[in-house]
């Protein structure tokens, strides 16, 4: 079984996923951010593999992606830090990139590294369904790792059904039509699209993303999912404050 | 008649292409896919298209026989002037058709990235002519080497946005378009080269196909014969390249050469010579040819032309690359000045210096007495004057 369908079996309601990139804001920060978002009680972790050119990213991880390349982070950098910490971190990894990092990196061997570094699931935002059914399907399979599906207030039914057939360890639904970043609060009209969803009675869990940054948008956001996702208010955080102080963010929004 | 240089079903020219794009972006994309073929081959459509092109863009431009040119090198050289199309460069072929398809799906916001200016300029005038809403991205650095294209674009009424990431330059501009597209799906996106997620290439080669329509027949009255043995054009993402190769990417006996901006040189690390620098990857949403280091981040290309700054390459040329119907070549910066300067001597023309990218490589080839070589003169050199001031005074 994939590790976020264990996690979802013993916790289905209020989890908390903290996106992060490696390498940042030091290039030895990745398995320090990790253990300390554990400590803290986050249920689940998005691995950030730094990219050059992120389109579906804001300023904030667009920026944290740029200092962590400039620090010298790589592909094989990242799978060496979190061997290291293989067997000791419990919290499940999910590993968040883009498909030209795949591409280049050799797609077996990435995959293969995933695996042994204990990461069973993986986000690519720019991997269209077409593409995944005609090859990337077979490919993940091949290594038991799970893909997982965006869906966004402009997906049709239909593909939202198609999705959640696809979808074994949660669908990501897409907050509003925009890019990674805060937005502050969630809007009526957030909301009438997540009650839409909820209405759906998808098969799969949903986790909501995209503008959650603080306990009362996580709040909001968990009652008409399983759980959401804090990507750019972490980075933002640990920008200003370093890893020592990673409690601080999430106390307050699990309290 | 169906060519192997057409895309199949899913966008893709042999292995390049394909729509890679985030989720929020599909319902967009697929509208045009749905839509594009039928709208561009509908009468309605091809008249009007027909009719701008005529009447506001000057079209036909003429095919000119530069005689000193053509002694120079021992052959009959021609000049497909691109140049004398209103505002200035070829671009404007793609943007009138796409202004046109974008009012035929009822869209009234128009959004584009533009690297030298002349796409943010076509975009600029065609949205002035319908009343349509325009926002340019355009990178910080091009906004500077390319200034009166931004005034231009803000006379056309325009609101140009900077590209303040990355080498702030064409790539940037693009991202920084695309992202603004997410966040405001019911945009036209109206991209200004053969690159971009399917079908963006080929409508866009499509819309440019008109290059080479007129070449056939201006040819045939010139020389008698609808072929030329050579085609040279320049390319950073391949629209201009794409429009003079289209009618003839089947007729095996043209030679299609193909220009890429060497910036400082091939291997000096500063240049934009995608063929010979890249490997097979994904930027703005299609799979081609890609500048990118062993972990697949892009590498900032650099070129003193900003049209050609671009560590990409659309995918049919990927394709046109990877199966040899087109030879690539580059020209250097140094070459593609000298070649400016010394066409606007000998013929009286200023070109831009994308195409004088393509002017340089006639130094580099020897031609056969006789030889039929057409020169696509993508775009006129009012743009590039600082450049060529520093040029003259260096």
């Amino acid at each position: 079984m994939n590790s976020i369908q264990e996690l979802f079996q013993e916790k289905d309601k209020n989890l908390l996923s903290i996106y992060f990139t490696c390498g940042y804001p030091k290039l030895d920060d990745t398995t320090s951010v990790i253990l300390a978002l554990e400590e803290s009680g986050v249920d689940f972790i998005e691995v950030g593999l730094p990219y050059s050119d992120p389109l579906a990213d804001g300023p904030t991880i667009q920026e944290s992606s740029h200092k962590a390349l400039e620090n010298g982070i790589n592909l094989d950098l990242i799978f060496e830090q979190l061997k290291t910490i293989k067997g000791i971190n419990k919290t499940p990894l999910v590993a968040m990139g883009y498909l030209n990092q795949l591409l280049k990196y050799g797609e077996d061997k990435f995959c293969e590294a995933c695996v042994a570094c204990g990461i069973d699931t993986v986000i690519l935002p720019d991997l269209p369904m077409v593409e995944f059914e005609n090859h990337y399907q077979q490919l993940f399979e091949k290594y038991g790792i799970t893909n997982v599906f965006l869906i966004t207030p402009h997906t049709s039914e239909d593909r939202i059904r198609k999705i959640d057939a696809y979808s074994k360890a949660f669908i990501y639904v897409v907050a509003s039509a925009s890019i990674t970043g805060a937005k502050g609060e969630i809007s009526n009209s957030q909301i009438e699209y997540f009650e839409r969803i909820k209405g759906m009675n998808l098969k799969s869990k949903l986790v909501i993303g995209f503008g959650i940054s603080d306990k009362a948008t996580f709040d909001t956001a968990c009652r008409y999912s399983n759980g959401a996702i804090v990507g750019s208010a972490f980075i933002k955080h640990i920008g200003d404050t370093g890893v020592e102080k990673i409690n601080d963010f999430i106390k307050p929004i699990i309290a | 008649m169906k060519s192997k240089f057409h895309p199949d079903k899913n966008g893709y020219f042999g292995q390049f292409g394909g729509a890679f794009i985030p989720e929020l972006l599909h319902p967009n994309v697929k509208e045009l896919a749905d839509n594009y073929i039928q709208i561009i081959e509908s009468e309605e459509f091809q008249t009007e298209y027909k009719a701008l092109l005529k009447e506001y863009v000057g079209r036909p431009t003429p095919l000119y026989l530069a005689q000193r040119l053509s002694d120079k090198h021992g052959a009959h050289i021609y000049l497909k002037r691109e140049d004398l199309c209103h505002t200035g460069a070829h671009k404007i072929n793609n943007t009138v058709g796409q202004i046109l398809i974008a009012k035929k799906l009822g869209k009234t916001k128009i959004i584009a990235e533009t690297g030298a200016g002349q796409h943010g300029v076509a975009t600029a005038t065609v949205c002035a002519l319908m009343g349509l809403e325009c926002t340019v991205f355009m990178g910080e650095k091009d906004i500077v080497r390319q200034a009166p294209n931004v005034t231009r674009m803000k006379m056309l009424g325009a609101k140009v946005v900077p590209a303040t990431s990355g080498s702030k330059t064409l790539k940037d501009a693009t991202n920084e378009a695309i992202r603004y597209w997410i966040q405001h799906p019911e945009t036209f996106y109206l991209i200004g080269s053969v690159v971009g997620p399917a079908p963006h290439p080929d409508m866009v080669a499509r819309l440019q196909a008109i290059i080479s329509e007129e070449m056939k027949w201006q040819l045939k009255e010139k020389t008698g014969k609808e072929n030329p043995d050579t085609i040279i054009a320049c390319v950073g993402g391949g629209s201009n390249a794409a429009g003079a190769f289209y009618h003839y990417l089947d007729d095996e006996d043209v030679e299609l050469i193909a220009v890429e901006a060497a910036g400082l040189g091939v291997h000096s690390g500063e240049s934009a010579a995608t063929s010979q620098l890249g490997q097979v990857g994904i930027i703005h949403g299609s799979k081609t040819i890609l500048m990118q280091d062993e972990y697949g981040q892009i590498v900032e290309p650099y070129s003193i032309s900003a049209g050609l700054d671009y560590p990409g390459v659309g995918p049919l040329h990927a394709f046109l690359y990877e199966s040899g119907r087109a030879k690539f070549m580059s020209a250097t910066d140094k070459e593609a000045l000298d070649a400016a300067f010394e066409l606007t001597k000998i013929e009286g023309i200023i070109p831009a210096l994308e195409t004088a990218h393509a002017l340089a490589v006639l130094d580099k080839i020897t031609f056969k007495k006789d030889q039929v070589v057409v020169v696509n003169l993508s775009g006129r050199g009012d743009k590039d004057l600082e450049i060529y001031t520093q040029y003259l005074e260096a």
